[in-house]
């Protein structure tokens, strides 16, 4: 054992006689950090480092089998998944690896802000970040692409209708999204390429360079309320810091980086064991046109936010928003470069990260069951509660009929069950009278589409009528008032 | 050179200075007159400035040539006319003008075709004129709605409710001995209007 020791310890000295890398390695790893900071809460940053190193591995495992191509991209993802082995798994990490990913990248961001660490003299190592947090964006888009799937296909489109907005050289933005006119084979090539080549790239080279401010300007002290930063006196205090309260990286605050990033990656394999790979779904065919394409679980946020914002004001808001927001978050530290770092002082800043945070989560979940959307197949597949139908006239029945004909449901709920896109129609009569219904009906309004053209009167006789009953059995149907009706010729 | 043993075990190398430091033995050599010693330098730096402008010319013109055909359309065939009863939409597609080996379903572009008599057509773009998803046609109804943000279009594709901005992408098109053509070529958007 001991000669087999020695052995390595001469191939070791051999190697670093020439690379002379060793004795970096051991002053980083012995370099003091503040004893504080040896915490729980300085683990996400490394963790989100490991992940992308997971990710490396495993995206160049899938590039063994994977095709680029718009032809056999979507056949070559279903033989991962059925007929390689470990494949579905390989596919799955890497999907799961990408959400803990992005998930873990936020989390260190929120921490790094509310701890001020983005303060003097770190500016440079957030900015970075921001590329990161960027770079690993671009790699999430990138790589819901590369599932060259039905989704990935309209997701395209989308994204070419993004940069179609943007004024004067909207068309060139979309030629050079798209490799050509429409969305085909040289298409899956360049998002290849980014995928593969550009963006990782960057992203290893970003992630290095972040690694190494920190170690060289120093990991952020834990802020203590009321120790502001100072552009003067910061250094020295954070060197006397070191001196008195120091411990070296490895162990102390190494331990708790690997113990949590082992964590993490036993979650990744766990969903990836539990939940299996994303997709793909259906085939890349835009003849296929009955899919309501949604993007990934990071993106779902824009989805819903595109179906909110006001009309007249969306190209504005999609073009001027992400500039004016990473603009603000590279010029953070020098926004707010010194003075109080701790969160418990800085109001604001717990403000913006609980409305961030409380905005992303409500808009996700919104996006995950999209009530703007009409509801495609509720008109021919959703049954109506007797209740609703119980003890009509004819007339009313067949006015139920042309309720569900002429695809009312898609977007007026009944009984619970329907789109989501307009009012809930169950109490109807008790809010319109027979001329306002007829009127709503033929004329629409604001969100609603006329249906004069496509009602034959009695269709509407019919239909008016059967609405007319929508109210609930202890409360009449509206009805004129005496006065209006009497003036009213 | 000189070794020593760290604490870790491994030897561990002492930085040997590459070029003596200045001192009795080594002294500093007189600094030539300036031009000549840095001539090469010079040179080299103005040639892979030449080298580096001359490389890029066809690293950029490959880069842009997407842009060169995106404003190309040609006239393509969608189908005989006795496919199209009048009076009603189909759903229907035709082969992109311009399409690679590898395209795969890729190449083929889906439209709407309504007729509304023996000799007038409208053929509208699939994309929403919002963000670009497939809208679907609703005959009952005479609607073509949206299922990812819920625009909603009458049948003659103009905008009847949601977040698009106008109606629907419409391709010119012709008759051709008894044959419907359309002009296509590039994915419809708010940029490129069929």
């Amino acid at each position: 054992m001991a000669r087999w020791l020695s052995k390595v310890g001469k191939v070791g000295a051999w190697l670093d006689a020439r690379l002379q890398v060793w004795g970096m390695i051991r002053d980083t790893m012995a370099h003091p950090v503040p004893r504080d900071t040896a915490s729980w809460f300085y683990v996400f940053g490394s963790a989100t480092f490991v992940i992308m190193v997971l990710q490396f591995v495993t995206g160049i495992l899938l590039a063994l089998v994977y095709v680029p191509s718009a032809a056999d991209a979507w056949q070559s993802l279903q033989v991962l998944n059925h007929q390689i082995a470990f494949g579905w798994f390989l596919r799955a990490v890497h999907g799961w690896g990408s959400n803990f990913m992005v998930a873990l990248l936020l989390i260190h961001m929120a921490q790094v802000f509310l701890f001020g660490a983005f303060k003097y003299p770190r500016e440079l190592t957030w900015m970075i970040g921001v590329g990161l947090l960027l770079l690993t964006l671009g790699m999430a888009f990138t790589g819901q692409i590369m599932r060259f799937d039905a989704d990935a296909y309209w997701g395209l489109g989308i994204g070419a209708s993004v940069s179609a907005r943007v004024p004067f050289v909207g068309s060139w933005l979309v030629g050079l999204l798209l490799g050509g006119p429409i969305i085909a084979g040289q298409t899956l090539s360049r998002f290849f390429t980014f995928h593969v080549f550009v963006v990782p790239g960057l992203l290893i080279g970003a992630a290095l360079v972040h690694v190494l401010l920190v170690v060289k300007v120093g990991i952020n002290d834990w802020p203590m309320p009321g120790r502001l930063v100072n552009r003067k006196t910061y250094l020295a205090r954070y060197k006397r810091l070191l001196h008195e309260d120091g411990v070296q990286f490895v162990p102390d605050a190494f331990q708790r980086d690997l113990v949590f990033s082992a964590l993490i990656i036993l979650a990744v394999l766990v969903c990836a064991a539990v939940f299996g790979p994303f997709g793909p779904s259906g085939r890349p065919d835009p003849r296929m046109i009955d899919i309501a394409p949604k993007p990934d679980v990071f993106f779902l946020w824009l989805y819903a936010a595109l179906a909110l914002l006001p009309a007249e004001l969306e190209t504005a808001l999609i073009l001027i928003v992400p500039v004016v927001a990473i603009a603000v978050l590279l010029l953070l530290p020098f926004i707010s470069g010194t003075g109080e770092k701790s969160w418990k002082r800085r109001p604001f800043a717990v403000l913006v990260v609980v409305l961030l945070a409380s905005g992303f989560i409500a808009l996700t979940w919104l996006g995950l069951q999209p009530p703007w959307s009409p509801s495609m197949t509720a008109w021919s597949g959703t049954p109506l509660p007797p209740r609703l139908l119980k003890e009509r006239t004819p007339l009313e029945l067949q006015g139920a009929l042309v309720f569900q004909n002429k695809q009312c449901r898609n977007c007026h709920a009944l009984g619970g069950t329907g789109g989501d896109r307009g009012p809930p129609l169950d109490n109807v009569a008790v809010h319109l009278t027979r001329d306002q219904l007829i009127r709503q009906v033929l004329q629409g309004s604001g969100e609603m589409p006329a249906y004069g053209d496509h009602l034959h009167p009695a269709e509407v006789a019919a239909l008016v009528s059967y609405l007319e009953t929508l109210h609930p059995p202890y409360q009449p149907a509206a009805r004129v008032s005496a006065a209006s009706s009497g003036s009213s010729p | 050179m000189s070794q020593d043993e760290s604490s870790t075990g491994l030897p561990v190398l002492q930085n040997t200075p590459v070029r003596a430091a200045p001192g009795p033995e080594n002294p500093v050599e007189p600094t030539p007159p300036v031009p000549r010693r840095n001539f090469l330098l010079r040179v080299g730096i103005g040639l892979s400035a030449l080298a580096g402008a001359v490389a890029s010319v066809p690293i950029v013109g490959y880069l842009l040539s997407p842009l060169r055909n995106a404003g190309k359309r040609d006239w393509v065939r969608v189908g005989a006319l006795s496919e199209f009863p009048i009076g009603e939409t189909r759903l229907t597609t035709f082969a992109n003008p311009s399409y690679e080996a590898w395209d795969g379903p890729t190449a083929m572009v889906p439209c709407y075709v309504r007729r509304m008599a023996n000799d007038r057509f409208q053929v509208f773009a699939v994309n929403c004129a919002h963000l670009g998803c497939p809208v679907r046609w609703f005959p009952e109804s005479g609607l073509f709605m949206c299922p990812c943000h819920g625009g909603v279009y009458y049948d003659d594709g103009s905008r009847a409710s949601g977040p698009p901005p106008r109606g629907l992408f419409e391709y010119h098109w012709q008759i051709r001995r008894d044959e419907l053509w359309v002009r296509g070529g590039a994915l419809p958007t708010l940029a490129t209007p069929a």
